[in-house]
């Protein structure tokens, strides 16, 4: 307020002084004439109209039905074969294992399920684990990690973050990998074979590499002590998670798949959106173009039962399944293509028919309201 | 010497000359009075930051996000404290550094005006010091061109007469040099001078001044911040210093005016609290119910924490509320009060910048002194205007006169100077005597100041008071004076053979038409006041007769003279007045030795009176100007101001109704009128005036209230009922009304006899008035009109209110109304200086309102809406996330998404919008008035295009969170099988809210210059940019790597990219529909379909 009054003072001050020196010398404040300070800055002014718009709504319709019937087919041209081997029932081949679960049983308990795919799946086969009413994504589950630590921060792995909290240290030695998600690691054994018409059983190989992001394997997570091949001495002086049955360093004897760098605790790591999630088990890679890669009849899945689940409701599913270009079968999108194209299409439809009846004749009689 | 009239007062201070003690009174007591240091900046190094952040956390939304923020450090909260209090030091910071800017050239202005060098009287010798150290009491040497330090009692001058000349076009503009006299029989010798001055405590009123002498008054005192003019050195002894002077003591603060905009915003912000609070309860309250279902609350894989096992039930039911409070808080964005801050700020450049407002007379352009208000000047519902300055050019010019009833028609005066012949009536002896004494008193009367040609004090003139200034090619000689009708009367009798050729010594000098000079010595000036509504002087002629001249306005005048004299003056008076001339009576009067010296000691007394001396005065002036002989009239043309009449033809066809508040008298004032097309040929005049009011029958009060009876059935009652929804009656088809009230009526009305009336007589007066095309009120008092002002302001449905003047009289009304314009025109600065805009000519305030206005109040409307919009469904998604994650307040999108969403990704394209959106351009609007209507009563902020933004984000939230969840029903989402976690999915959603937004903008722009294109494809890009950088690095010192690589994962995957189209032309589907289905019907209709983006 009162600076303005001041800058108003100079301002007198400045101009009767310069009025007083010469008289002509007055400065103007005349403003600038550009385009910008007058609000003239060239302006393209689009109006949308029928006549823009009814051509964009059947362009629209015309694109996007055939995207979706192209969708539909490709998400219904994908195979997927689900089996729910929680068990729960009294006839299910797990119900015992489900029952007769103990944290600290040293036995494991298996089970096998029997099943058939109707239909041959031609090309490579993915092999998801499914979990359901698993909160994955609740919130003391989800920020219960080291990244750090994951990383193969040294000072990590001696003290995890207290995020891990209360899976960050046991009997007084660090946790690696701490924190809940990586406590509650899928533990379960899936093994699928091949039943033939004549009754030999054949094993599937499962190809457990490629299921993982690519950066998170090889950025993302790391072992301590960087290229030492010697994972125990890197882990010494750490606890392994407390359910865990083997320590870290034990997870696989391949040494590019162990420790941090497990796949399948890469995938693990990364934290479901919803409840009910599958997450990448294993691959089947298609042998050759002759044979399918999991031919019509019937297979055996056997469990290895060890991941409790019916203390929460919760549901553990086995999924065989194709991909296409778009992923996994979802026939969302598809139906949501064809029918966004078809609405579009529709009122273009509309609009034109308005359009022609009503646009025409406000033309000749200007009522203004 | 004591100069003083004793009488100890605890409100008056003592001050003793060069710190002098006086021999006769008691002990010198230096008593403490503050130095001279102007101190108008708020902070100093050292309290800046504590005094600044209070400051700021006095505000309520700052408040809020302060809390927000100290829950999220004490409370285990979702979100990092950073997400809430980065935005919050951002916004603290900026302002911080925008008021330590501000605060930093209010020091530098301050140490400008303290460290000037000035000289003090010291124990005889002259001492150079900075002002800020003068004390009450030291004796300051002023040169010629130099401003005063502080406020001084003139002791000596230069000049011989004991005079010097002062402007104070600093103070209040007026350019005129003023005449102060030293204090009498001060001696010459200063440094000896025992003297003490007792004067009244500092009071802030710039024309008042209680200096209690027994004989110095405010002619004696000269004030800190005038210059000192044509004078060449003036000794004079600090009365009153720095924060105590007249100057400081009239700089503080006018009370902030909020806009109807900032009303709106609280009320959704309001609304969004309920939403944000309800959303916290429904899920504290579904969390608990969730919970007790057994294994949900801590299944075997997801174990609390001792701590959180710990925690009492009910004090982690009120964290938890807590939580999902900071959770849902970004639905209450801080940004926007920056964006609405920024964009007020920046867009009032607008006007500054507009050639439009330029005016080169006077070169200068708009002044902006709040921007707070742009958007207000669209929302105008009442314009209260001044007539003199305001609506005609305050650019006087003499027109005729009438002596004893004959009339002087004053013809072509520029190229012959024999005006005077064309009489009409006989010119023998006599009359030719009343002939010169009128013309005498014309000379006589008024406070004109001659310029000295030739002198260095015309040049430094020139540009204050060009206006004023007109050539004078036989005499260089040209006049100042405050009242430009002063400089047209003298000039006129100039024309007649009367020149006045100044004032010297108390001597008035005049050249009559035998070219003999004349000297009159000055004895009083009775000033003008607008109460009073005339002046008088006091002056003797050599031969020793004293006369009184007084002149005024005609109702002030006849009863003040023999009425017998009268009638014949009258007629011309009122003739005069309808073709819209200014006129003016003048009188005189013979004062006897007598009856002066009893005029003289009385005006004396009144004058040094301590208490009540404008009381005094103004009675002591009534005692003096009666029983005067009325010697004419004289009738002076103001002519209207450029586009007069357009600009109020423009302003009622934008639905606004235009009062005329003047002191004129209502003949003048209602020519005016016609001649601004405010009344037309048709319209029907109700009038309330004292004549109507003259009734045999019936006693004023009973009068009025029949006449206000009668006019309310024919102006309300009577009138074809306004079409629902349109509370603007004006249209051309029904009958038009105008409104005439007088001062003396409206008092009447506003304070009737028995106080039982005042709201009837009020609300049948205001509902007339709210009926009529036009109101004229005329014979008003400066505080009247305030009075009209704010009777509006307060009535229903609370009109905005606009008041445009340019005097000093207007300034109470400037004040009053919700927006108050300053015209800068010729009388003085005080308009300008208290208004929120000003502008050099009445018809810029046209483009000021229909085009600026309009566009303004479109700008900011659309941003408040589409800030609530977005940040609606921005968080919607994460409110219904809590659904599928268990209550646990896990947040959808990650840290630095929540955070940079207001910061970075969407705030600049609504900058951009909101600065420069045209929706229809300013030629348009400036044509069709009539679009100035579609947002009147606050349009755009009511609450159904509040509600349909909000539909709007609700659906869109929906669409986003469940078009990305029903992809993830099956998360296999890449062609080589992986999956994608709950960071995908944030991440998704994300990019469709981030786009769909943007492109809302897009589609409600209209306007698109390169800025807005740069602007909203860049953000978009930016965010792109941001996203790859943001998941290309594993962040040293980050707890958590959640959104490594996931933006990048994303958009290999088909399935995301065509999730992501879909559900952004889906949200943006419904508002192409709705843009095209409300089709114009016809082309008037077209240029309102244009205006607005959503429908109502």
């Amino acid at each position: 307020m009162m600076a303005s009054s001041y800058s108003a003072k100079e301002e007198d001050g400045h101009h009767s002084g310069s009025a007083g020196l010469g008289g002509a010398a007055i400065r103007t404040r005349k403003p600038d004439n550009t385009a910008f300070k007058q609000q003239r800055l060239p302006a393209w002014q689009p109006i949308l109209t029928a006549g823009t718009v009814l051509p964009a709504f059947f362009i629209i319709g015309l694109i996007f039905i055939p995207i979706g019937i192209g969708l539909y087919v490709t998400s219904n041209n994908i195979k997927e074969f689900e089996i729910d081997y929680t068990g729960t029932d009294m006839s299910s081949p797990c119900f015992n294992c489900s029952q007769s679960f103990s944290w600290n049983s040293t036995t494991p308990c298996k089970c096998v399920l029997f099943f058939s795919l109707d239909q041959p799946f031609e090309s490579n086969v993915f092999m998801y684990y499914g979990l359901s009413n698993f909160y994955q994504n609740h919130r003391r589950y989800v920020k219960s990690r080291d990244d750090s630590q994951l990383n193969g921060d040294q000072r990590s792995l001696k003290e995890p973050s207290k995020e891990c909290e209360p899976y960050r240290t046991n009997e007084n030695k660090p946790i690696a990998p701490c924190g809940a998600i990586a406590n509650s690691m899928f533990n379960d054994t899936l093994d699928l074979f091949y039943i033939d018409p004549n009754g030999t059983k054949t094993q599937i190989l499962l190809i457990k590499k490629g299921i993982a992001w690519w950066t998170d394997k090889h950025v993302k997570f790391r072992n301590p002590g960087g290229s030492n091949p010697n994972l125990t001495a890197a882990f010494i002086e750490t606890a392994k998670p407390v359910n865990w049955h083997k320590p870290v360093y034990e997870l696989d004897i391949d040494s590019e798949n162990n420790g941090f760098i497990n796949e399948d605790f890469i995938v693990w790591m990364r934290t479901a959106a919803l409840p009910t999630f599958r997450k990448l088990y294993r691959i089947i890679q298609k042998k050759n173009n002759m044979t399918p890669t999991l031919p019509r009849g019937s297979y055996s899945l056997e469990v290895t039962y060890n991941y409790p689940v019916r203390s929460f409701e919760g549901r553990k599913r086995m999924i065989l399944s194709t991909i296409s270009w778009m992923g996994g079968k979802n026939p969302f999108l598809g139906i949501a293509y064809i029918t966004v194209g078809s609405i579009c299409f529709f009122l273009g439809v509309v609009l034109l028919f308005i359009h022609h009846k009503y646009g025409n004749r406000n033309n000749s009689s200007d009522v203004p309201n | 010497i004591r100069l003083m009239y004793y009488e100890k007062r605890v409100d008056s201070r003592t001050i003793y000359v060069g710190h002098r003690p006086c021999p006769d009174t008691e002990a010198f007591i230096p008593s403490k009075f503050c130095d001279n240091r102007i101190v108008s900046s708020k902070y100093t190094v050292w309290n800046f930051l504590p005094k600044n952040l209070f400051e700021q956390f006095r505000r309520i939304a700052n408040f809020y996000f302060l809390i927000i923020f100290l829950v999220q450090v004490i409370v285990d909260t979702p979100t990092s404290p950073v997400t809430s209090g980065l935005p919050l030091f951002f916004v603290i910071t900026v302002t911080a550094i925008k008021q330590g800017y501000e605060d930093w050239l209010r020091h530098k202005a301050d140490n400008e005006v303290n460290k000037y060098p000035v000289t003090v009287l010291e124990d005889g010798r002259s001492v150079k010091k900075e002002s800020e150290k003068i004390k009450v009491g030291d004796v300051v040497e002023v040169v010629e061109d130099e401003t005063f330090p502080c406020d001084l009692i003139l002791l000596q001058s230069s000049r011989e007469d004991g005079t010097c000349f002062v402007t104070t076009a600093s103070l209040d503009g007026e350019s005129n040099h003023k005449t102060h006299y030293t204090v009498p029989d001060t001696e010459k010798d200063l440094q000896a001078l025992p003297a003490t001055i007792e004067c009244e405590q500092p009071q802030p009123d710039l024309y008042k001044h209680y200096l209690a002498f027994l004989s110095l008054g405010p002619e004696n005192l000269l004030l800190k911040g005038a210059t000192l003019k044509n004078t060449k050195k003036i000794y004079g002894v600090a009365v009153y210093t720095g924060m105590e002077t007249k100057m400081a003591l009239n700089y503080q603060g006018k009370s902030q005016k909020r806009s109807a905009v900032e009303k709106s915003i609280n009320a959704f912000l309001l609304v969004y609290l309920c939403i944000l609070i309800s959303k916290a309860v429904v899920c504290t309250t579904l969390k608990y119910v969730w919970q007790s279902k057994e294994g949900q609350d801590e299944p075997w894989y997801n174990q609390k924490t001792q701590k959180e096992k710990d925690t009492n039930m009910y004090l982690k039911m009120f964290t938890d509320f807590l939580s999902f409070m900071v959770l849902f808080n970004f639905i209450i964005p801080v940004s926007m009060y920056v964006t609405v801050e920024m964009q007020k700020f920046l867009g009032s450049f607008f006007i500054t910048w507009d050639k439009d407002f330029f005016d080169p007379e006077i070169q200068e352009g708009a002044l902006v002194n709040t921007s707070d208000l742009n958007e207000e000047l669209g929302q105008v519902e009442y314009v209260f205007t001044d007539k003199t300055g305001t609506l005609t050019q305050n650019n006087m010019e003499f027109i005729e006169c009438c002596i004893d009833g004959f009339q002087y028609k004053h013809r072509d005066t520029r190229s012959e100077l024999d005006g005077f012949t064309v009489t009409d009536g006989p010119v023998n002896k006599l009359q030719q005597k009343k002939e010169e004494l009128f013309l005498r008193a014309l000379c006589l009367c008024h406070t004109v100041q001659v310029k000295e040609a030739g002198s260095e004090v015309l040049a430094d003139q020139v540009d204050g008071i060009d206006g004023l200034l007109l050539p004078q090619p036989e005499e260089e000689r040209g006049f100042i004076a405050s009242s430009p009708d002063e400089i047209a009367l003298v000039r006129g009798a100039m024309e007649y053979g009367f020149t006045f050729l100044g004032l010297e010594s108390k001597s008035m000098k005049i050249k009559n038409r035998e070219n003999n000079i004349e000297e009159y010595k000055l004895l009083h000036v009775l000033n003008f006041d607008p109460v009073r509504r005339r002046m008088s002087v006091i002056v003797q002629t050599k031969s020793g007769e004293t006369l009184l001249f007084c002149k005024g306005a005609d109702s002030s005048i006849f009863p003040r003279v023999r009425p017998e004299e009268v009638d014949r003056i009258r007629m011309h008076v009122e003739r005069n007045a309808t073709e819209g001339y200014r006129t003016l009576c003048v009188a005189y009067k013979q004062l006897s030795a007598e009856e002066y010296a009893v005029a003289d000691t009385g005006l004396r007394e009144a004058r040094l009176a301590l208490q009540d001396r404008e009381q005094k005065l103004m009675a002591m002036y009534n005692q003096v100007e009666t029983g005067m002989s009325l010697i004419g009239a004289t009738a002076v043309e103001d002519r209207l101001q450029e586009e007069a009449a357009e600009t109020m033809e423009a302003l009622q066809g934008a639905g606004m109704k235009v009062w005329v508040l003047t002191g004129d008298k209502m003949e003048t004032a209602k020519s005016t009128c016609y001649a601004c097309r405010l009344f037309q040929r048709g319209t029907e005049l109700l009038e309330l005036t004292v004549r109507t009011l003259e009734d045999g029958r019936l006693k004023r009060e009973e009068k009025l209230l029949e006449l206000l009876r009668d006019y309310h059935r024919r102006a309300v009652q009577d009138a074809p009922p306004v079409k629902a929804g349109v509370t603007r009656s004006w249209s051309t088809a029904n009958q038009d009304y105008g409104f005439i009230i007088d001062g003396a009526t409206l008092s009447l009305v506003m304070n009737p006899p028995r106080e039982a009336d005042a709201s009837q007589y009020r609300s049948l007066f205001l509902q007339i008035c709210q009926n009529c095309t036009a109101v004229l009120c005329c014979r008003m008092a400066p505080l009247q009109k305030a009075q009209i002002v704010k009777m509006v302001k307060n009535s229903k449905g609370s009109p905005i209110t606009l008041s445009i003047g340019d005097g000093a009289n207007d300034v109470s009304m400037i004040l009053e109304a919700h927006v108050g314009i300053g015209i800068k025109g010729k009388e003085g600065r005080q308009a300008v200086r208290n208004s929120d805009y000003a502008i050099p000519k009445l018809k810029h305030l046209k483009k000021l309102l229909l085009a600026h206005g309009h566009l303004y109040y479109v700008r900011i409307a659309h941003l408040v809406q589409y800030f609530f919009y977005k940040n609606l469904c921005f968080i919607l998604p994460q409110f219904l996330y809590q659904f599928f994650c268990g209550y646990s307040q896990q947040p959808l999108y990650d840290a630095a998404y929540l955070t940079m969403y207001n910061i970075c990704f969407t705030s600049m394209p609504i900058l951009a919008y909101s600065l420069l959106e045209q929706h229809i351009s300013m030629e348009i609007l400036l044509d069709n008035a009539a679009l100035y209507r579609e947002i009147a009563n606050n349009a755009m902020l009511r609450w159904r295009p509040f509600l349909y933004w909000t539909v709007l984000g609700i659906f869109q939230g929906l669409l986003f969170f469940f078009g990305v969840r029903f992809l993830f029903s099956n998360p296999a989402l890449q062609d080589n099988g992986q999956v994608f976690g709950n960071w995908s999915y944030g991440t998704i959603v994300f990019t469709v809210l981030v786009f769909t937004v943007t492109l809302k903008l897009a589609l409600d722009t209209r306007h698109w210059t390169w800025i807005n294109h740069f602007v909203i494809w860049g953000s978009l890009a930016f965010y792109v940019f941001f996203s790859f950088f943001w998941g290309g690095i594993i962040w040293p010192f980050l707890k958590q790597q959640r959104l490594y690589f996931v933006f990048a994962n994303m958009l290999s995957s088909v399935s995301a990219w065509l999730v992501i189209i879909i559900l952004i032309l889906l949200s943006l589907l419904p508002e192409i529909l709705l843009v095209v289905l409300r089709k114009p019907r016809g082309p008037h209709s077209r240029q309102v379909y244009l205006f607005l983006p959503f429908p109502f």
